[in-house]
């Protein structure tokens, strides 16, 4: 293995100064102690992050945000578990089409989902319902569920079923006590990942949210198209940091590096 | 070949049971797929062929002047070229930001590898309002750009104000996207065998001419499929575009945006969103065909 050079090391210092810079300054600005815009150069200060407790928008939107994502990935994860089992264990006509199906909203500009999905809605007469915003939610993460469940069913022994059939468990005990439990990390990861996604979502919610089902994303966007201060730096850091907790989880679960070159 | 393998693996007639299973398992999720994504597509399909009048709202007709109108339209002209020209310069930046970065942390040793690698990829996971407001603060009116060049002597304060300029626009994009690139170009390095590098260094080639007459052939399929995957979301980009952008530099997305949500020309909107989605979908069975003239694909 050849090591890297002082050149490269250079190029690599100013790309990772490059990333992380832009995340750097929001955390800076959400401690300054000034009631504008800037940096702390006189002392850091908490007073935005109390700032955020009095704002009762974000607050909401936040929970909401939560909410959605949770029952989006949970939804997604029971639709996908049976679909990776068909798609990976049988050979039928349609499979490949079956693939395509489930990984065509990687496919689809979110913009377009988003007015495809506010037309639907408001002609079936749900739009801006929570309901409707899980639905929508499901449908764009389902390609991250299903290419980690697919993968752990594809990568499963199958000697432990086989073994468990033998000895007269009913088809159901084995999905229940042998495969589940085999392919768990796998699908827990693709709901983490779910979640992050739907978590972050903005770009098609924005078309589906209403004033009262308002995501955190759609709520910070809706604020800096309207005014950038030190209350929407503080929000964001808060934002870095869950995710920092769930890059973690992701991490131990089933190892960060695999997550993300596999969501390519 | 797979389908003669297929048939001889089975049992010729499989009872009813077992061929329906993969339907009963899979039932539930096309089903879901097939209402919630099929039907709204179509919905909009014809949404886009009804006309707008500001008085009447929607009527439903069929008309073909909504595409005429972006197809014509110097207007729209101007936001389809802007569009795709920015994905092109963000493209071209991430191959040459991406693949050095992806090659010279696949060289790097044990724990600074995985430990940067997470650096680079850990940023696709942050919301990316938050990525963009980073940048406002970087490159906007009282930013720390035009601070820095000012405190250096470089340029005055107001060259660092990038707000709502093309320059703006993508090297925030590059950010956001750049991750796409080194992901797909160390996918590919991880599959090339270090002894071709070594052989090629023995017999005396430079370090430029292994990377450029080595490496680079090697890690072309990674390259291009990292530029589809970065000029696809670079082209259906909404959030950078509308808070960098602003009303000055409107791309597809944010305009298929204005008139849904301000102008309420749906129709017109509509007609927008289904010309970006033909032209991403356009490209990328484009380049799967490509790639599977070259490469036999495996599963997923």
């Amino acid at each position: 293995m050849q090591r890297n050079g002082k050149f490269a090391l250079l190029f690599h210092s100013l790309f990772v100064v490059f990333l992380l810079a832009p995340l750097v300054v929001v955390v800076l600005v959400a401690f300054t102690p000034n009631g504008y815009l800037s940096y702390p150069t006189s002392g850091l200060s908490l007073r935005w992050f109390k700032a955020i407790l009095d704002n009762p928008a974000f607050i909401r939107a936040f929970w909401n945000s939560m909410y959605l994502g949770i029952a989006a990935a949970t939804i997604s994860a029971v639709l996908a578990i049976p679909a990776a089992l068909a798609i990976v264990r049988y050979q039928f006509r349609g499979r490949d089409g079956l693939v395509s199906l489930f990984l065509s909203p990687l496919m689809i500009p979110h913009v377009v989902l988003g007015v495809a999905f506010l037309s639907f809605f408001s002609r079936i007469g749900i739009y801006g319902s929570f309901p409707a915003l899980v639905a929508a939610h499901v449908i764009i993460i389902m390609p991250y569920t299903m290419r980690l469940v697919m993968a752990s069913v594809f990568g499963m022994d199958r000697s432990a079923e086989q073994a468990a059939l033998s000895l007269g468990s009913s088809q159901w005990t084995v999905f229940r006590r042998v495969t589940l439990p085999m392919i768990l990390p796998g699908v827990a990861g693709g709901w983490v990942l779910a979640f992050t996604t739907s978590f972050d979502e903005l770009s098609m919610t924005i078309f589906v949210a209403s004033p009262s089902t308002t995501t955190l994303p759609v709520q910070m966007y809706n604020h800096i198209a309207h005014t950038i201060d030190p209350l929407i730096a503080s929000v964001s850091t808060v934002l870095i940091v869950i995710t920092a907790l769930f890059m973690v989880v992701l991490d131990r679960l089933y190892g960060l590096d695999k997550v993300l070159i596999g969501k390519g | 070949m797979a389908e003669l393998t297929s048939t001889l693996s089975e049992t010729p007639n499989p009872p009813v049971s077992k061929r329906l299973a993969p339907w009963l398992l899979s039932g539930p999720g096309a089903i879901f797929f097939l209402t919630l994504l099929g039907m709204p597509l179509l919905m909009t399909l014809v949404l886009s062929f009804n006309s707008f009048d500001y008085s009447e709202g929607i009527i439903s007709t069929f008309t073909l002047n909504n595409y005429l109108e972006v197809l014509t339209d110097s207007y729209f002209h101007e936001i389809f070229l802007r569009t795709y020209g920015i994905s092109v310069a963000v493209v071209i930046l991430c191959i040459l930001i991406g693949v050095p970065e992806a090659y010279i942390l696949s060289r790097m040793r044990s724990p600074w590898r995985s430990l940067f690698l997470v650096v680079t990829l850990a940023p696709l996971l942050i919301s990316v309002v938050v990525r963009t407001l980073g940048w406002v603060l970087l490159i906007g009116g009282n930013g720390l750009l035009g601070k820095t060049l000012e405190a250096l002597g470089l340029a005055e304060a107001s060259a660092g104000n990038l707000m709502y300029t093309h320059t703006g626009v993508i090297m925030a994009l590059v950010h956001v996207l750049v991750p796409f690139m080194v992901i797909s170009v160390w996918a590919a390095l991880q599959k090339l065998d270090p002894a071709v590098e070594n052989a090629s260094l023995s017999l005396g080639a430079s370090h430029s001419i292994v990377f450029r007459r080595i490496v680079i052939p090697q890690i072309l399929p990674g390259i291009l499929s990292g530029s589809l995957i970065v000029f696809a979301l670079s082209a259906s980009a909404f959030a950078t575009p509308a808070i960098i952008g602003g009303r000055r530099l409107k791309v597809a997305a944010t305009a298929a945006y204005d008139e849904y949500l301000n102008t309420m020309n749906w129709p017109l909107g509509a007609a927008i969103a289904f010309i970006l989605l033909v032209a991403n979908v356009a490209l990328v069975m484009t380049y799967n065909r490509m790639m599977e003239r070259r490469f036999r694909r495996t599963l997923g």
